[in-house]
């Protein structure tokens, strides 16, 4: 395969990889940073009949409307953020309850409220369990533009195989800088069909009268969610096997802890990084087996502890290690800031 | 006798959830032979909201889908966009459709998005058990106004609201379960002028005899008094 390379912003790159995929249809709202992919699309569209497009009056409608073009069997998706990230919620957890193909990318903002435009690692709760269940979704962290064109792709391919909502989970660090990216990695496209208006008659409920329904309802989406995590897990563990200090970091921040054990190993310091892809289903063996020699689990992120708490979490029965936390919320962590913390312990 | 239907009402899930006496039975029974007279049962796509209006998720041989409170416009106008050849159908309850809901209502009025959407007014939140709604009348004692609604004296009027915002090719109208022909007419020409490629809207004054605690009599006497508030007629045409 020739190498394909392109000067791109992590925008062109979420909306050039969503239009490789499939994707015919996106409905949203405009919200910093996410903006610029509505306003590409929009582009788009303008050029292409065959694109639609919806800018719906909030986040809430958008996402209604993301799931009337699915029922319509169009690989429709949309982006938000922080407090708009909040508000639709609501439609991707009736995407849930019907096992729909719901895909969106969300740029991560500073929260509190509005807090600030461009970045954090604060919506890692909502993205994986901010419904009224218990976060039947799948949610992937790129941590570099490259691999953000692969994960982009692969969203609308996880989405439509196992009729997830999916949600790529990036930041505006991510998607507002100009890198090189190749762009020739294209995956297979999944096949869409339409739910309405498509052989027999369906009627959708989402509202149950007896507890005994929902149970029975809920016992099928959960083996279903089950059975997929198995096949979407994936999380990469690097220079794990003989490390004394794990940095344990996703995202932005994954590709800084990728960086500082790059430099670390050059000093011949024995560190490692467990970097999860998915967050949710997220690869728990994997992090236990990337512990097995640490006796020290560096936590980084930018937030002030929600991924610190899954991880920990996940590897209380499997190390004594001692942690260390570097959280700083929504706020950017280098590779510098990351080396200095471990040489304070190593 | 065995009840008739129209064609495209499932008869295997009636009777009906529907409280005794509810409006919604003529409602849905006079749009289901519309659809039929039309001809368009294969094309049609229906949505309810969250409200008493839920219990009609398998009220016809439609594909239908249950929303969420107040967002049965904006899934109505996101899956007819993906699917022009279709007729799609959204019928919410005043507070679905003039409180939590009411950014989108108007909103698909003013990008003249072409479906059809069915407001039924009781003045009241009815699943809930009869709270305050948008419409209820100065005065109206609910169970969350327990001394009477007194913030403006005029309710808020859906069709009359929505002509501002809307294209001037927007259907607007609003009709009673007391005139049946009248209604049937008014959801016959807002299909009409959805398959026409705009936005229409109908508003049906219906009766809650559960929570407005009255008898047949009285149910029909309190929805005669309602329309004089809420005038019936095309508001836009």
């Amino acid at each position: 395969m020739s190498v394909k390379k392109e000067l791109l912003t992590g925008n062109d790159v979420v909306l050039k990889a969503a239009l490789l995929a499939g994707a015919e249809y996106f409905a949203g709202y405009p919200i910093t940073p996410s903006t610029e992919i509505m306003n590409g699309w929009a582009r788009e569209a303008a050029k292409n009949p065959k694109l639609l497009f919806l800018q719906t009056e909030d986040e809430t409608s958008a996402g209604m409307a993301v799931i009337g073009g699915l029922l319509a069997g169009k690989k429709t998706w949309t982006v938000t953020s922080g407090v708009g990230h909040i508000l639709i919620q609501d439609p991707l957890v009736l995407a849930e309850t019907l096992s729909l193909p719901f895909v969106m990318y969300v740029g991560q903002r500073g929260g509190p409220s509005t807090g600030t435009v461009i970045y954090s690692q604060q919506e890692l709760n909502l993205a994986r369990y901010g419904g009224n269940s218990e976060g039947l979704r799948v949610v992937y962290a790129p941590s570099n533009i490259q691999e953000l064109f692969e994960i982009t792709q692969k969203a609308f391919h996880t989405a439509w195989r196992y009729r997830l909502p999916t949600i790529i989970l990036g930041d505006g660090y991510l998607t507002k800088t100009l890198s090189p990216v190749d762009t020739s990695r294209v995956l297979p496209q999944e096949p869409a069909e339409a739910i309405f208006l498509n052989k027999e008659v369906k009627n959708l409920r989402n509202c149950f009268s007896r507890e005994d329904e929902l149970a029975e309802h809920l016992n099928i989406l959960f083996a279903k969610y089950a059975s997929a995590s198995r096949q979407i897990v994936e999380s990469e563990s690097y220079k794990t096997n003989d490390a004394r200090v794990v940095i344990f970091a996703w995202g932005t921040v994954g590709f800084a802890a990728k960086v500082a054990v790059h430099n670390l190993r050059k000093e011949n310091k024995r560190v490692g990084l467990f970097r999860p892809i998915t967050m949710r289903p997220f690869d728990d063996r994997g992090a236990i087996k990337a512990v097995k020699n640490a006796d020290k689990i560096l936590i980084a992120e930018s937030s002030g502890g929600q991924f610190g708490r899954i991880v920990r979490e996940t590897l209380t029965q499997s190390t004594d290690a001692e942690y260390i936390r570097l959280y700083k919320p929504a706020e950017g962590i280098t590779p510098e800031e990351i080396e200095a913390k471990i040489k304070e312990v190593y | 006798m065995e009840p008739r239907y129209p064609h495209c009402v499932n008869p295997k899930t009636k009777p009906s959830n529907f409280c005794p006496g509810c409006g919604y039975g003529i409602i849905l029974k006079t749009l289901g032979e519309v659809i039929d007279e039309l001809e368009i049962a294969p094309r049609t796509v229906f949505a309810v909201d969250i409200g008493c209006n839920l219990l009609a998720w398998n009220y016809y041989k439609l594909d239908t889908i249950q929303t969420h409170h107040g967002r049965v416009t904006p899934l109505s106008v996101g899956y007819k966009r993906a699917n022009r050849e279709s007729v799609t159908i959204g019928i919410a309850g005043d507070g679905g459709l003039y409180a939590i809901g009411l950014q989108s209502f108007l909103h698909a009025a003013h990008r003249d998005d072409p479906v059809t959407i069915i407001g039924v007014n009781n003045t009241i939140y009815a699943m809930t058990g009869g709270q305050l709604a948008p419409t209820s009348l100065y005065g109206q004692i609910t169970d969350s106004s327990p001394e009477g609604k007194f913030t403006y004296e005029k309710p808020v009027l859906g069709p009359e609201l929505a002509k501002d915002m809307a294209g001037p090719s927007a259907y607007l109208a609003r009709a009673s379960i007391l005139n049946i022909p009248q209604m049937k007419q008014m959801l016959k020409s807002a299909i009409e002028r959805q398959i026409g490629g705009h936005f229409s809207f109908v508003e049906i004054m219906s009766y809650c005899p559960t929570n407005w605690k009255t008898d047949a009599k009285q149910s029909i006497e309190a929805l005669e008094k309602l329309e004089e508030t809420f005038k019936l007629g095309v508001i836009n045409g």
